[in-house]
């Protein structure tokens, strides 16, 4: 991460209605900010999947946002399962979240592709039962 | 048209939010599924959804949508009031189903905007 304002949150895994605290609170520093809507849109979105994501199938994670002048970086880390088949998980619509989840609006198999079409640059390192890591840049 | 119009052409009930009835909406969707709110919506301002968690007032949160309408006489719980409260955000409810609440919107001006 390059030099800026860095903001770390954790994300309790154990109570989705919590999940979104970290990003709602990364979209009013950036209002604050003053970045354009846009911006601060994108951020918040890809954010948030990310984040419902850690929810739903890591037990929570941690979030470090990293803002320069020029990118903003998100960096989500999670001790979860790991993601057996990241291309699969890329597409939209596939999906391996339980249905109890589809019942509270997600599940869609759109999260992972969200992020994508939202950020500039996106990153997934993921190993079978350590975790994974996922990191998402937006130049300003 | 404004968020007092919405109202009007639906009928709803205002949870929260009164004090933000004035202000001016062009756009609308409708959905139960919020990661398809959050893959399609451009500038939309008022999202109808028969679901009923926190994760609506959520979503509405990171996309600026101003006035959530819920359908079928659903009812939030007092947390996701005071989650709305916090965030500016306008709750009404409608008895309406969803394909009749949106066609009455559509009917009235209202449009899908850019997806």
């Amino acid at each position: 991460m390059g030099e800026g304002i860095v903001l770390k949150y954790n994300v309790p895994g154990d109570d989705f209605t919590r999940a979104g605290e970290a990003s709602g609170a990364v979209k009013s520093q950036l209002k604050q900010m003053q970045l354009s809507p846009d911006v601060v849109r994108r951020v918040a979105i890809a954010m948030y999947e990310g984040e419902i994501n850690m929810v739903i199938h890591a037990e929570g994670g941690t979030i470090e946002v990293c803002i320069t002048p020029e990118y903003i970086d998100m960096v989500l880390k999670d001790k979860g399962p790991g993601i057996p088949d990241v291309e699969k998980a890329m597409q939209a619509g596939y999906s391996t979240a339980p249905d109890n989840v589809r019942n509270l609006g997600f599940g869609a198999g759109m999260g992972l592709p969200n992020m994508k079409k939202y950020t500039d640059e996106m990153k997934v390192e993921t190993t079978l039962g350590v975790g994974t890591t996922v990191t998402m840049r937006i130049y300003i | 048209m404004t968020i007092a119009d919405v109202q009007d052409v639906l009928k709803c009930r205002i949870i929260c939010g009164e004090e933000y009835l004035d202000r001016e909406v062009h756009s609308a969707c409708g959905a139960d599924m919020m990661s398809d709110v959050l893959a399609f919506v451009k500038d939309q301002a008022v999202l109808l959804t028969g679901l009923c968690n926190p994760q609506v007032i959520r979503t509405a949160e990171m996309m600026d949508i101003i006035c959530i309408i819920f359908i079928r006489g659903k009812k939030p719980d007092e947390d996701m009031i005071n989650l709305a409260k916090e965030r500016g955000i306008v709750l009404m409810a409608t008895g309406h189903r969803m394909f009749s609440a949106c066609g009455m919107l559509y009917s009235s001006g209202l449009r899908g905007g850019a997806s």
